[in-house]
């Protein structure tokens, strides 16, 4: 089994099994742009839906049912389907109202939407991802939540221009890169079947691309979160290694409810900047989530 | 005069001595259009510029981009003018129908679940035929759910595939 390979880096490896083999809780958030908390509750109970609040984040609602699409509160765009940990990034970005921000890999655009309620819809926000029929299903899912800051683009982002955005630099950049997807095994238990450390290994210099990219695009004193919902250091803390070394920035440490762990220094034959300790890491078994990794970066002068 | 050029955005221009393109709309007639039909006042869309892409469909944009940008979307789709009849989009009244004062029908709650399932049905409306907002009472409040179209004393549901549901 290939989260075998994380014995060495995890402790109570088989309460993380465990975790693993679990079946996830289906949680949405309130779009704010649209409704308020109370309001979508009240909608809820209208509709017999049971909910309970996520303590770390209010407008994160576990519900009970699987199909939330089917009731008003979704139709109306008032809340969005969203794993509770992926909401841990934007929050981590904090963007406030009138910023210039890039959500480099954006498709669907659970991202996305969040950004924009946080951002007020004020601002610009720029959605970009390579894969046109994912950016439809993004188009719609931010149509329905009324987003209407968004810039939605298609380009690769390890080369993306600014030209169709009026050239300026961003405030913040979020980097939710493709990954090898092993966090997501609770929700899809057959996420591990074609793992391959040859495709680990070509998603780590994609991802490397896509943050260098963001970063050289975000001005001084703008903030870069990068994310990934895997385990594999060759994905999260090498990527973010390798990116220390040639771009003007630095790995910042940041605040969060959630019980995390600090990123790794130490991989195989491999040792990383001791800053990637300020980058954390989610089990599944920490916050009954899924797995993930969120680093802050701060962009420097030079 | 310049002519639509498919794949770019071009904004809206705000009066007919600005306009650049034969037949495109202005602002001043997309915020009349609004005002008219639905009571909607202008101050509502006072963040938004409106952009074209192709001839016939604006969309409500809050942010800032360049003149010609070749993206996929600016905002949120609005309005068709295409047609001598203009439509505005299930999201265009999903986002701004709330401040309607007019030409709006409230259902019961089984005639909102058929309406968002896209089916036609009979309806009780003294007005003339038209694009009517389709809202229902939600916690309480009234809310908008798309658009319909009033004929012949049938409402007609105009919610597009993707975003019947059967709720
Ligand atoms: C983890 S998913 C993003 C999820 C999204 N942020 C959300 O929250 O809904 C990664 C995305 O990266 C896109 N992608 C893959 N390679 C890319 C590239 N070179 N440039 C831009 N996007 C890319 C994929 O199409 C995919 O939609």
């Amino acid at each position: 089994m290939i989260l075998e390979r994380y014995r060495g880096l995890i402790d109570s490896f088989d309460a993380f099994r465990d975790a693993c083999d679990r079946p996830l809780p289906s949680v949405v958030r309130v779009n704010t742009l649209k409704a308020s908390i109370e309001r979508v509750e009240r909608a809820l109970a209208d509709g017999g839906y049971a909910y309970e609040q996520c303590s770390w984040y209010p407008e994160l609602l576990r519900l009970s049912t699987d199909t939330p699409g089917n009731s008003w509160p979704y139709v109306h765009g008032w809340i969005y389907g969203q794993e509770e940990v992926s909401a841990l990034p934007a929050r981590v970005l904090s963007p406030s109202a009138g910023d210039r921000v890039l959500d480099a890999c954006a498709a669907p655009g659970s991202k996305t939407t969040q950004l924009g309620a946080l951002m007020d819809d004020r601002g610009t926000l720029i959605a970009n991802d390579a894969n046109l029929g994912r950016l439809s299903a993004l188009r719609t899912n931010a149509q329905r939540c009324g987003v209407t800051n968004l810039i939605v683009n298609s380009a690769d982002a390890q080369t993306l221009s600014l030209a169709p955005f009026g050239g300026e630099p961003f405030d913040h950049a979020l980097v939710d890169v493709p990954c090898s997807c092993e966090g997501t095994i609770r929700k899809n238990p057959t996420a591990l079947e074609d793992w391959d450390i040859d495709h680990v290994r070509g998603l780590s210099g994609i991802q490397r691309g896509i943050l260098r990219r963001a970063i050289q695009a975000t001005r001084a004193g703008g903030t870069v979160v990068y994310s990934t919902c895997t385990f594999a250091p060759e994905e999260n803390e090498a990527v973010l290694d390798a990116v220390l070394e040639t771009e003007r920035c630095r790995i910042v440490p940041f605040e969060t409810q959630l019980d995390t762990r600090p990123g790794v220094t130490e991989w195989e034959d491999k040792t990383y900047d001791q800053s990637v300790e300020n980058a954390r890491r989610i089990y599944p078994h920490l916050n009954d989530t899924g797995g993930f990794f969120c680093a802050k970066l701060e962009v420097t002068g030079e | 005069m310049r002519s639509n050029v498919g794949e770019q955005f071009s904004r809206v221009p705000a009066t007919d001595a600005d306009r650049a393109v034969e037949g495109r709309p202005t602002r001043n007639e997309v915020l009349s259009f609004w005002e008219d039909r639905y009571g909607i006042p202008p101050g509502v869309f006072e963040a938004h510029r409106f952009w074209e892409k192709g001839s016939g469909k604006l969309w409500a944009f809050s942010g800032d981009a360049p003149e010609g940008t070749e993206v996929e979307a600016l905002g949120i789709t609005f309005l068709r003018v295409r047609q001598e009849h203009w439509k505005p989009t299930t999201d265009a009244v999903q986002r701004f129908g709330r401040h309607a004062t007019q030409n709006v029908i409230t259902v019961d709650a089984e005639t909102a679940r058929r309406f968002i399932a896209g089916e036609d049905q009979p309806v009780d409306w003294d007005g003339e035929w038209g694009y009517l907002i389709v809202a229902h009472e939600l916690a309480d409040v009234r809310e908008p759910i798309g658009v319909g179209l009033y004929l012949h004393g049938e409402l007609r549901s105009q919610i597009p595939k993707g975003r019947q549901r059967s709720v």
